[in-house]
């Protein structure tokens, strides 16, 4: 029997959070974490958390296992489990709504900031927009990005300062946009970029490369943006 | 009772993902007042997990290709119920809507002249079925739906829809003139109750590939929109034509993209024999889902399977090298290891036929205007409602759906509901006001549920619904076998009707919205189940083994089902084209 400790909170009932234990009989079966969570969730219907691909794509399930930020859905136990033991957490550095499910309108107010969409005020062709393949995978490691949010809620540049600094994520999107040869808003997305703390802020700790579950690097991104933002100010 | 909140929209559209969000575009473009009701962050939709591509004659691989050689594929696919002047609109449309999304910022994958990259996929030919195999599916990498979806949640934030995050419809509202006007709907994260009121209501709802055991389709595809419009008393058409995707993995159901097949995989069995070719002489491995997906069954069935248990086939796709699946594949390299343990570099997948899209739908026009059928057999506008994209039946698909088709299907019609009903707004609407009575009445499923004792759990009726489903109504069907599991959704009904929430508390209860979803999972397969045994020939992704050929002279058109009869009529299928004479029904061999 594997023993399963969640964070529970229901604001309707209880004061303050919690951790309950579970046993869990997975008969042996490595399987994943979200499995776990749902089979949980059959017994006890109140048990609360997000769930929708169960593969890996639409970044609903971001939670902190065993200490880590991950996706429930593609965290297998073998990778999760300390001494027969499962521990599931919300991601942290945000705030709660209910169990593993929380509040993520700051992480994604500032992917908002950045102006997530593409600039270009150029008429456009009558086919698309000419792109090389070279030009192309530019964009390779940066338009994977699922809004998991388990970077930027594993960055405690973001814990500190979750309204002024853009976070991993958020930054990761910026450079998507700053890299595509499409985009025309170079300079605009640079001044909106230039304070002290939408892109400065962080420390380069690599904690978002660490837990990223699409294997994706904001802090080579991060990166490429301090350096185009040092070039244009000179 | 009914003393709600009231929140007023020009148009509201149920469901964030692709179809939605292109028809919220549309209109929030033109400055109407737009809401999307999404019942997960709008990038947590199903069309995320769209891997393939999207079907589009752009003239991008082939210069000399041509969307009328796409409307052939389309139509014979569809195994000649798809209404032609739909699939018409889909395909001469399709290389402006496709622009458009390139010119939003799409990253698709590029060829050497910097053009739209496009692979082969199944069903699709040039010149008509004479010219060979083409290769027409525009794609980024095998992540396309996600690169649509997150493009379209982009330019909606660009022009500033509004959005209902985690917000569930639970039930349409209708005026004294049985027209649409709005919905009622719960916000997840507080409980808060409110009538959504509007002057179209677009449903966006997505497929329901949950109602099935073994499906590739995510959690929240739980017919939503179908269970609604069944509710409301509307009717919906070809439900029992779900297709069975070839290749979900074995015991997950995770999708691998057809696009495999496209770049050169293909499918063997435990004697290693590359078996379509027996079943498909020219397209093998690209012959359309349904006959793949029934020639992977009759190879499990005459013990030719791989694995201990021969229950399912091999996908092979380590001779195209690594630098290729790296290159073309990276997305289903990551599934592969993750859900079959297998590195596809290596070795094969183990693959197996999975539930995957829902061909049926709510009745449309071309304009997504919601249809019913009156007493004489003539279509009626239902005034006030929409449907775009998988909830939808325009019917682009008919008994089978080509792959890439549905992105397409999705962008095209949830552009062209958006634009109609823009017009329609621009013109005026006036629909009755909703009473007390009218918004009390699409409460009721939601107070049984909020007051419901004693009853079972929702998770526990949920698995007796998919079991029921997977075994009597899967690739091969037989009347006998659908009538006893007609039986046994009968017993069924009562149960899941009485289903108990015992958690009535309301900060994001999701217990309740799976109380909710289970009542759509139910409405869609029961009309799914009568549907199915209702039509008594083979045709497309419906094969009888009782009935096993083709009978054009009773079914060469829709069925539609009627809720409050439970009974199936007919509805002719469209054979007339604007550009050319109609494709008439033929044998269909690949």
């Amino acid at each position: 029997m594997l023993n399963v400790s969640i964070y529970r909170y229901n604001p309707e009932v209880d004061s303050e959070p919690y951790m309950q234990d579970f046993k869990v009989d997975t008969q042996g079966k490595d399987v994943m974490v979200l499995d776990v969570l749902e089979k949980l969730k059959t017994e006890d219907p109140t048990l609360t958390f997000r769930r929708s691909c169960r593969e890996g794509v639409c970044g609903s399930d971001g939670v902190n296992i065993s200490g880590k930020n991950g996706l429930a859905c593609i965290t297998p136990l073998s990778e999760a489990v300390k001494g027969n033991k499962l521990v599931i957490r919300p991601l942290p550095g945000l705030p709660v709504i209910r169990d593993l499910v929380i509040d993520m309108s700051q992480f994604y107010a500032q992917y908002e900031k950045i102006q997530p969409y593409m600039i270009n005020n150029n008429p456009a062709p009558a086919i698309e927009r000419l792109q090389s393949p070279e030009e192309r995978a530019k964009l390779d490691g940066l338009y994977e990005c699922i809004l998991c949010a388990c970077c930027s809620t594993a960055c405690p540049s973001f814990w500190w300062n979750p309204d002024k600094f853009i976070g991993p994520s958020g930054l990761l999107q910026a450079y998507r946009f700053l890299a595509d040869s499409r985009d025309t808003a170079t300079e605009e997305r640079l001044a909106n970029l230039d304070d002290p703390f939408s892109v400065f802020r962080c420390h380069g700790i690599m904690n978002c490369v660490q837990v990223c579950p699409k294997g994706l690097n904001p802090t080579k991104a991060i990166g490429h943006i301090r350096s185009m933002l040092i070039r244009s100010a000179t | 009772m009914a003393n709600i909140r009231t929140m007023s929209f020009d148009a509201v559209i149920v469901g964030g993902g692709g179809s939605g969000m292109r028809a919220a575009l549309q209109l929030a473009q033109s400055g109407y007042k737009t809401a999307v009701i999404t019942k997960v962050f709008p990038t947590r939709s199903h069309t995320v997990s769209a891997q393939g591509g999207i079907t589009c004659a752009i003239a991008s691989d082939d210069p000399n290709d041509q969307w009328q050689w796409h409307m052939y594929d389309t139509i014979k696919g569809s195994d000649y119920i798809g209404d032609q002047e739909a699939i018409e609109y889909m395909c001469q449309t399709g290389p402006e809507a496709i622009f458009e999304l390139e010119h939003m910022g799409l990253p698709f994958s590029r060829t050497e002249e910097g053009r739209i990259y496009q692979r082969p996929f199944g069903g699709q030919s040039k010149d008509f079925g004479n010219g060979g195999q083409a290769a027409r599916t525009c794609a980024a990498a095998d992540r396309t739906g996600h690169a649509l979806l997150h493009t379209l949640y982009q330019g909606n934030l660009k022009n500033e829809t509004t959005f209902l995050n985690e917000w569930y419809a639970v039930d349409i509202v209708k005026n004294a003139d049985n027209a649409v006007v709005g919905v009622v709907a719960i916000n997840i994260e507080t409980g808060e109750t409110v009538y959504v009121k509007s002057k179209a209501t677009v449903f966006a709802t997505g497929g329901a590939g949950r109602i099935y055991a073994s499906t590739t389709n995510a959690h929240i595809c739980t017919g939503d929109g179908v269970g609604m419009a069944l509710r409301a008393g509307f009717p919906v058409q070809d439900i029992e034509m779900w297709q069975f995707h070839p290749t979900g993995i074995h015991g997950a159901g995770t999708l691998v993209t057809e696009g495999c097949r496209g770049e050169g995989g293909y499918l063997i069995n435990k004697d290693g024999e590359r078996f379509m070719e027996r079943y498909a002489p020219n397209a093998k491995d690209l012959a359309g889902r349904d006959v793949v997906a029934r020639s992977m069954v009759l190879e499990i069935l005459e013990g030719r399977g791989c694995g201990p248990d021969g229950d399912h086939v091999y996908l092979k796709l380590d001779h195209l090298g690594e630098e290729t699946l790296n290159a073309k594949l990276p997305g289903i390299l990551e599934l592969s290891r993750t859900f079959a343990h297998a590195d596809p570099v290596k070795e094969p997948i183990p693959v197996v036929p999975t539930c995957h899209y829902m061909m049926g739908g709510i009745p449309t026009n071309v304009d997504g205007q919601a249809l019913t059928i009156d007493k004489d057999g003539n279509d009626q506008v239902i005034e006030g409602f929409y449907a775009c994209g998988e909830a939808a039946c325009v019917s682009v698909h008919g008994a089978n759906r080509l792959g890439g088709n549905s992105l397409l299907d999705l962008v095209v019609f949830g552009r062209a509901s958006g634009m109609f009903i823009e017009k329609q707004l621009r013109e005026g609407i006036n629909l009755k006001d909703a009473s007390e009575a009218d918004i009390e009445a699409a409460m009721v499923g939601l107070n049984r549920i909020n007051t419901s004792e004693g009853g079972e759990k929702a998770s526990v009726l949920r698995a007796e619904l998919q079991t029921i489903m997977q075994n009597y109504f899967g690739v091969f069907r037989r009347g006998d076998f659908m009538k006893e599991g007609i039986e046994k959704l009968n017993a069924l009904r009562p149960r899941i009707e009485n289903v108990v929430l015992e958690d009535k508390s309301n900060a994001f209860n999701t217990a309740r919205i799976e109380a909710l979803e289970l009542q759509n999972l139910f409405a869609t397969a029961e009309a799914t189940a009568i549907s199915a045994e209702g039509r008594t020939e083979s045709r497309g992704a419906h094969a009888r083994e009782d009935f096993q050929e083709r009978d054009d002279e009773n079914w060469l058109c829709h069925s539609v089902y009627f809720p409050e009869s439970k009974t199936l009529g007919k509805r002719g299928v469209n054979f007339t084209l604007k550009t050319r004479e109609a494709f008439e029904p033929k044998i269909r061999t690949y």
